[in-house]
């Protein structure tokens, strides 16, 4: 078998055990060769588990930018015993085998038709330190150093990275640039250097940036003004209101008193995370919560109440496996219809959905706006493939001229010059009503916020007119909300074309190279993005507008497809569901193998008729 | 309950306090309870508490959970925001609302089942934190609205209108509440208006989680021999510990009382409350005593009132948070947001 020769255009895959260090140095890796110019794209695939686990982490190197999961693995980085035989098994025939060959391992544990680099970590390790907390973590660093020279990686963009992380540090800095050397040493000695595999340093990163999207969902919520946060820990939800902390202590104290512009609340659980975000948009600060599918499920009474007594609040869903406690640590985008009509009675709800950390950015900060224009909870549906893993995107944008959209909210000024207040009385025919803030006036603008049926006065009514005047104006919302959440995005093919893709979220992606793989292929495919509900009108039309309409989701039970039949006036026979849902980010070669094979079995039929 | 519609007009020598307000306009919509409810004793004990403070009463926001009690903050404060939110929940509601406007004064309307059943957890979280309300809950030991369950705090023993005896034990929400950080705690009885008043008025002065328990009656489902949550029972059982005066200025009185019989308590603003000792072993700035207290008593079947422990430099939600004095719903984008500037910097980090 011949190896495997790429260059900028390979997938490397760790596996490690959870806890043992390895995470940081892998993504030292990662960032060495984006400093060399060339995009990755890393991914974590972990357990439930803090110490002990398998853990693996994948990184696609590719010149041309695509951020989606390649699937197959070119290069293993075996460092776990326990998944050996899974690992060596995924290696793509021609490919390359790196282990700690200390201990001889027999023949047969290997196969034929790899190449197999053994490199003796554990007696390079023994050999130079005596802390075993140091042979640990060293060993990952030297591993680092031994594939730098297997793949020609610039050591001077992993000194400069270190050189970044322990500014100041000396002791830290110069043990961890011996601990690099003392892995190329031994690869340039003992090894074949390069690798069919190389890293050439290119030009493609650009002023890119390199974000988790929890962390710039975070952000989104620093900017747009959120400034209270209850929250209750749940994977893979944990790191935006951790990340929230942290961004607010840097950026939310005032600088005279060394106060804090903001509140954050661990919760007791989800239930009064909600309820306590819920309370503070009552009372006219931005709130949000973070959470996932089960936390969801958990806020479900409480979701049906703000809908209802028409109170902001966003909830940022960084959505994982389900049902129940499901696939923790895995990717799913399962939540769209739990989420879409989350409580019992008829309800409806915003949702956002962000391809990217970018837009993690800008539909949290986003959110908020909406949540006080709509007076309504805001879902944004991200999920675990771009919550906890870094990405490259493009810079994030702020305009300083825009300041925050509160809605409709009835000043001290207008009650004083004796506007008639009513707090659920559509005088606009949006739909969307005046509020006031507790505390406004001595007299007027006082009303009673309850999750039971009122009149347009807030007062108490089981009448059957009042009932349905309230229920139908917040439909009346709803279609408001259509013309003000973000607009599909359509990404045409080259060539006109009958066939069309639905996608959304984290698959975007995969899908973009999907496009252009098809493309490549002959078969050419108008795609639209979807990136909220309510559905644009628009993407009614692009169904119209096209024979067959694939649509690509995380689930098994195409739930955005069964939001878009039950909402629009479409004939589901148009709609062709391209469904993955076992847990690992979608791949481009999943969607173009689903619908070229879709396309293929059609033309067959279409033939078989021509001929009969 | 009654049918007849509230006379708009006021009569105009009714009496004002410092800030202009009779106490006709503290009210609020006719209650829908039944005649003779403890609860709307307890809802006139909020009205006069807050004329006698002279609190604005758009300055109040007031909470509650479902069930009777939680019904009340529509029949007192027609000119506060209210908040009717779900079941159990009226805690964090409170807790969120507080957060965004540190200058409002909060009032949490609960009842033991909304309290002690489903919302045990959220009184239990929101005691611990330390949120500046005052968190009444109207304790009837039975459903009212759903007509006549037990709930959680009805004594084992008891006996509910349909005849059953009651087995489990009870929730003794003041025990609760003391173990776990309430910083006022008392107790009283919906039927003794003269005690219940100066109780809510040293809550709502007090700065840190208050909470009163008070016993009601439920004059439809709990008020028969063999229950003792009755007018009667309770009557029977009162075991007051003392009675309080709460002072308006900040200067302390000491006249009048005999050294031991009166205990006068400084308030984190510099006011005081005066307390008449009415037990000589009792001392409600000892929270581990005092639990040892309440215990002894209930073991006996009575029923111990008054202010039973007070933290008076207690410190509040808002204070452990460090947030700014300005309530955190009046910040605006500049305060807020970090600007384009700033994100510059962090992209250039993250390259």
């Amino acid at each position: 078998m011949t190896p495997i020769q790429a260059t900028n255009d390979f997938v490397v895959k760790f596996a490690n055990v959870n806890g043992s260090g390895s995470a940081s140095a892998n993504e030292l890796f990662a960032r060495s060769i984006l400093r060399m110019g060339v995009p990755v794209a890393p991914r974590n695939i972990f357990p439930s588990n803090i110490q002990g686990l398998p853990t693996w982490y994948e990184v696609r190197v590719n010149e041309a930018g695509y951020q989606g999961r390649r699937g197959g693995v070119d290069l293993m980085v075996a460092m776990n015993p326990q998944t050996w035989e899974k690992d060596v098994k995924e290696i793509s025939p021609g490919g390359y085998l790196f282990y700690d060959n200390s201990k001889p391992l027999s023949e047969s544990k290997f196969r034929t038709d790899i190449q197999i680099i053994g490199i003796p970590l554990t007696h390079i390790c023994n050999a130079t330190y005596s802390d075993p907390r140091q042979r640990q973590l060293f060993k990952n660093i030297i591993y680092v150093g031994a594939l730098s020279a297997l793949l020609d990686i610039d050591p001077a963009e992993i000194e400069k990275l270190f050189s970044e992380q322990f500014k100041g540090k000396e002791a830290l800095l110069q043990s961890n640039i011996k601990a690099l050397k003392l892995g190329r040493d031994y690869a340039f000695e003992h090894l074949t250097c390069p690798l069919g595999l190389r890293v050439k340093r290119a030009n493609n990163v650009g002023n890119k940036v390199f974000l988790d999207g929890n962390s710039a969902a975070a952000l989104g919520a620093v900017y747009g003004g959120a400034s209270v946060c209850a929250w209750y820990p749940i994977t893979p939800s944990s790191s935006v209101a951790e990340a929230f902390i942290k961004y607010c202590q840097k950026y939310r104290v005032d600088s005279a008193t060394g106060k804090a512009r903001y509140a954050i609340i661990q919760g007791e659980d989800e239930l009064s995370s909600i309820g306590i975000a819920i309370g503070a948009g009552w009372n006219g600060a931005r709130s949000f919560t973070a959470t996932s599918g089960p936390g969801i499920s958990l806020m479900t009474e409480f979701i049906g109440l703000a809908y209802f007594a028409e109170i902001p609040v966003v909830l940022i869903n960084v959505q994982r496996g389900g049902p129940s406690t499901g696939m923790p640590t895995r990717t799913q985008q399962s939540d769209v219809l739990s989420c879409a009509y989350a409580s019992h009675g008829d309800t409806k709800h915003v949702l956002l959905f962000p391809e990217d950390p970018k837009e993690c950015f800008e539909m949290c900060a986003q959110a908020l706006d909406l949540a006080e224009r709509l007076q309504t909870p805001i879902f944004v549906m991200t999920d675990l493939d771009i919550g906890m893993n870094t990405r490259l995107c493009d810079p994030l944008e702020w305009d300083d001229t825009k300041g925050y959209d509160r809605g409709k909210v009835m000043t001290y000024e207008a009650l004083e010059a004796g506007a008639d207040f009513g707090r659920y009385n559509d005088i606009d025919g949006d739909g969307i009503t005046y509020r006031t803030y507790p505390g406004t006036h001595p007299h007027h603008g006082a009303y009673f916020t309850r999750g039971t049926t009122k009149d347009r006065y807030a007062r108490y009514s089981e009448a059957g007119p009042d009932y349905i005047e309230n229920v139908t104006r917040l439909l009346r919302k709803f279609e408001s909300a259509k013309k003000i959440v973000p607009a599909p995005k359509l990404l045409p093919a080259a060539h006109p074309t009958k066939l069309g893709a639905l996608f959304y979220g984290s698959t975007s992606p995969a899908m973009i190279e999907a496009l252009d793989l098809l493309a490549a292929q002959g078969i050419a495919v108008d795609a639209l993005r979807v990136r909220a509900f309510p559905f644009a009108d628009e993407i009614d039309r692009f169904i119209t507008e096209h024979t067959g309409v694939f649509v690509i989701e995380q689930n098994r039970d195409a739930q955005l497809k069964s939001l878009l039949v039950n909402e629009g006036q479409i004939n589901p026979e148009r709609l062709i569901s391209v469904l993955h849902f076992d847990g690992t980010p979608i791949t481009a070669r999943f969607i173009v193998d689903e619908i070229s094979h879709h396309v293929a079995a059609h033309t067959v039929v279409a033939f078989k008729k021509v001929v009969s | 309950m009654t049918y007849l519609a509230k006379p708009k007009l006021h009569h105009p020598g009714l009496t004002k306090n410092a800030v202009g307000y009779t106490r006709r306009d503290y009210e609020g919509k006719i209650s829908t309870l039944c005649a003779g409810c403890g609860h709307d004793s307890i809802s006139a004990a909020i009205v006069q508490a807050c004329w006698e403070l002279d609190i604005q009463p758009h300055r109040v926001a007031k909470l509650s959970g479902i069930g009777c009690s939680s019904k009340t903050p529509d029949y007192f404060l027609g000119n506060s925001h209210g908040f009717n939110s779900v079941h159990g929940r009226m805690p964090s509601v409170l807790t969120g609302a507080n957060l965004a406007n540190r200058e409002l004064i909060y009032l949490g309307v609960s009842g033991d089942g909304d309290s002690a059943s489903i919302g045990l957890g959220q009184f239990a979280h929101s005691m611990r934190r330390g949120v500046n309300m005052v968190y009444i809950v109207e304790n009837n030991g039975v459903y009212g609205l759903t007509k006549g369950q037990f709930s959680a705090t009805a004594d084992k023993g008891s006996k509910s209108k349909r005849g059953v005896i009651n087995s489990d034990e009870p929730l003794d929400m003041i025990g609760m509440a003391l173990l776990l950080g309430a910083t006022y705690v008392a107790r009283s009885f919906s039927g003794d208006k003269s005690q219940l008043v100066p109780l809510i008025k040293g809550a709502i002065e007090h700065k840190g989680a208050a909470f009163i328990d008070v016993v009601s009656p439920c004059i439809a489902f709990n008020n028969h021999a063999g229950s003792t949550k009755s007018y009667e029972y309770v009557r029977q059982h009162n075991e007051a510990v003392n009675r309080m005066d709460f002072i308006e200025g900040r200067e302390e009185i000491t006249a009048d009382y005999a050294p031991g019989e009166v205990i006068t308590v400084e308030q984190h603003d510099g006011r005081f409350l005066r307390l008449k000792k009415l037990s000589a072993e009792h001392d409600p700035t000892d929270r581990v005593r005092t639990m040892n207290y309440v215990q002894e008593h209930a073991s006996r079947g009575e029923v111990v009132t008054g202010l039973l422990y007070i933290d008076p430099k207690a410190i509040d939600m808002h204070e452990h948070l460090n947030t700014v004095d300005t309530p955190l719903n009046q910040l605006d984008v500049e305060q807020l947001c970090p600007g384009a500037s700033a994100l510059e910097k962090i992209n250039a980090s993250l390259r």
